[in-house]
């Protein structure tokens, strides 16, 4: 296949952290059936740190890679360094994805932000609406992408 | 393993055709509109083509224009008829709903221009109903368009009936036929169409050439300016090795046609049976009114395009309807117009069988395609919404 990079199809082909956490801290849905593309992401925080990601997708190879690198790159990371997730980060650490499948890097963004978000709301935390545009807008999805790297 | 389901995308040249081509190519290299000898031997070629196609359909060779394909084909019948209709003050044109974008396309700019579009629907089984045409038609009316197999369910249009309402009322009759010339007959007198349109990768002939058939009388006016080609319908020097080797492959698919529908018959009920039993799937479009290679399925909870790029890496071609194929948010507007809601019609699956496919592929097809289904729902939230209950089934 070229439609997609190796690095889109290892992780189409191979997932990371596929699934559900029974008990999880914070859990974040983005997207819709309708659109085709629906993102579920599952975190566990201490301290501070997310402990553990999983994540569900129903959605093309592009959707499914997005949604595993993201778990990746946030697992073990502060909440604060999570929430610095980009479109952009996922898209290149993807090595780039095809101009009309970057609406699938921004859904895992904003499903990152959103599983946060709900993390915040659950524990009364105190949060900065700012810092969470993405997954705030989400549920209008309206499949843009922020300065993407077209390849 | 490596097994092709994807006929109706394209079909690999059959040899005898393979065999014309590039025989076309060393001998007969001449511009079949130059006067000396060898322009004259390619001129012989390109006439015998035309002739052999015409016989095949029942129509004049005078009737037949070769096109770079079955969309060249589409745009230049709907455009003549509704040109020459809006001289008349008849700007409305009857279609359906779930046309190749060859022909809708095509409608969209007539929209633009201020024609009057009404698009037939089809209902569950994928099949306009003659007495809806019949009804629609009125004084305004152009052009009738309607394909003979649809692309992407492969169902069957009531064309003859069709043909015989446009002809009682005047007007105009174009059928979109590329998915079914080399399959199944076709006869533009039976159809009674003014215009139809074939392409020839579709039957095992090369790609990028085709054929408008457009009756005796019928308006036709030129895409391409530039030459007296196709009598002046068509400007541009015919592309002869192409349009003799889809002779060679119309001619082959129709001596074999016997044989590759008895088995195509087979292996498309078989894959049919066995695909049901995946739970929560469907079939699109009616099960007997469909072309015998045609099987199009739609699973709940799965997404296309994963569903195609896991069954490739089992060796395994075929297509889909989802939006993420088409490169659009919509899933296609064929499964929608049968009324497969979004959530559904994301979830398709093409598998178009030919003559080379076995019964060995359909058995390594039904083993595969329920492992990847399971697969693709085993981490779709949708699916896992619907299987506790969170969400109603719909399939």
């Amino acid at each position: 296949m070229s439609l997609y990079s190796e690095k889109v199809m290892d992780h189409f082909r191979h997932p990371r952290n596929v699934g559900i956490i029974e008990d999880a801290d914070g859990v974040g849905e983005v997207g819709n059936a309708k659109c085709g593309d629906i993102m579920k992401m599952y975190i566990k925080v201490k301290d501070g740190i997310l402990t553990d990601v999983k994540f569900e997708t129903f959605g093309c190879g592009s959707a499914i890679a997005s949604s595993s690198m993201a778990t990746e790159m946030i697992k073990g990371q502060p909440l604060s360094e999570a929430l610095k997730l980009t479109n952009k980060a996922v898209t290149e650490a993807l090595g780039g994805l095809p101009a009309y499948k970057l609406h699938c890097s921004v859904l895992a963004e904003q499903a990152v932000q959103a599983a946060i978000l709900d993390y915040y709301k659950r524990n009364n935390i105190p949060y900065d609406p700012e810092e969470f545009k993405c997954a705030l807008c989400a549920h209008e999805h309206d499949h843009t992408a922020d300065d993407g790297d077209e390849t | 393993m490596f097994i092709y389901a994807d006929h109706a995308a394209t079909t690999k040249i059959l040899p005898c055709a393979l065999e014309v081509y590039n025989k076309t190519c060393e001998e007969f290299y001449g511009n079949p509109s130059s006067l000396h000898t060898a322009g004259q031997r390619a001129k012989e070629i390109l006439e015998k083509s035309r002739e052999e196609i015409a016989s095949i359909l029942n129509a004049a060779p005078r009737e037949i224009y070769f096109t770079s394909g079955g969309s060249e084909a589409d745009n230049q019948a709907i455009l003549s008829a509704a040109y020459a209709g809006a001289k008349k003050g008849k700007k409305k044109i009857l279609s359906t709903a779930i046309e190749h974008h060859a022909v809708l396309h095509t409608l969209d700019k007539l929209k633009r221009e201020g024609f009057e579009i009404v698009l037939l629907p089809v209902g569950h089984e994928g099949i306009v109903k003659a007495e809806d045409v019949k009804n629609a038609i009125d004084d305004e009316t152009a052009l009738v368009s309607v394909m003979l197999a649809n692309n992407e369910i492969g169902t069957l249009q009531p064309v003859e009936e069709i043909g015989e309402i446009c002809r009682e009322k005047g007007v105009l009759f174009h059928t979109d036929a590329v998915q079914a010339v080399g399959h199944i007959p076709v006869d533009v007198q039976k159809i009674k169409c003014d215009y139809l349109a074939l392409s020839a990768h579709k039957f095992g002939g090369p790609k990028g050439v085709g054929v408008i058939y457009a009756r005796k009388g019928a308006p036709l006016s030129p895409l391409i300016e530039g030459g007296a080609q196709e009598k002046g319908k068509r400007a541009g020097t015919e592309d002869l090795p192409a349009i003799a080797a889809m002779s060679a492959a119309l001619k082959a698919s129709i001596a074999d046609m016997g044989a590759t529908s008895a088995l195509l018959k087979r292996l498309q009920a078989k894959l049919i049976d066995g695909l049901e039993r995946i739970p929560h799937s469907s079939l699109n479009g009616d099960r007997t009114r469909r072309l015998f290679g045609n099987v199009s399925f739609c699973f709940e909870g799965c997404e296309g395009e994963a569903l195609l790029l896991y069954l490739d890496d089992e060796g395994i071609c075929a297509s889909s309807g989802s939006a993420c194929t088409s490169g659009s948010l919509d899933p296609s507007h064929v499964l929608l117009a049968i009324g497969r809601v979004h959530d559904v019609a994301h979830g398709s699956l093409r598998l178009t069988l030919g003559p080379e496919n076995t019964e060995a592929d359909v058995d390594y097809l039904l083993e595969k395609i329920p492992e990847v289904v399971e697969k693709v729902r085993s981490f779709s939230p949708v699916w896992r919404d619907l299987k506790e209950g969170r969400r109603q089934y719909i399939l």
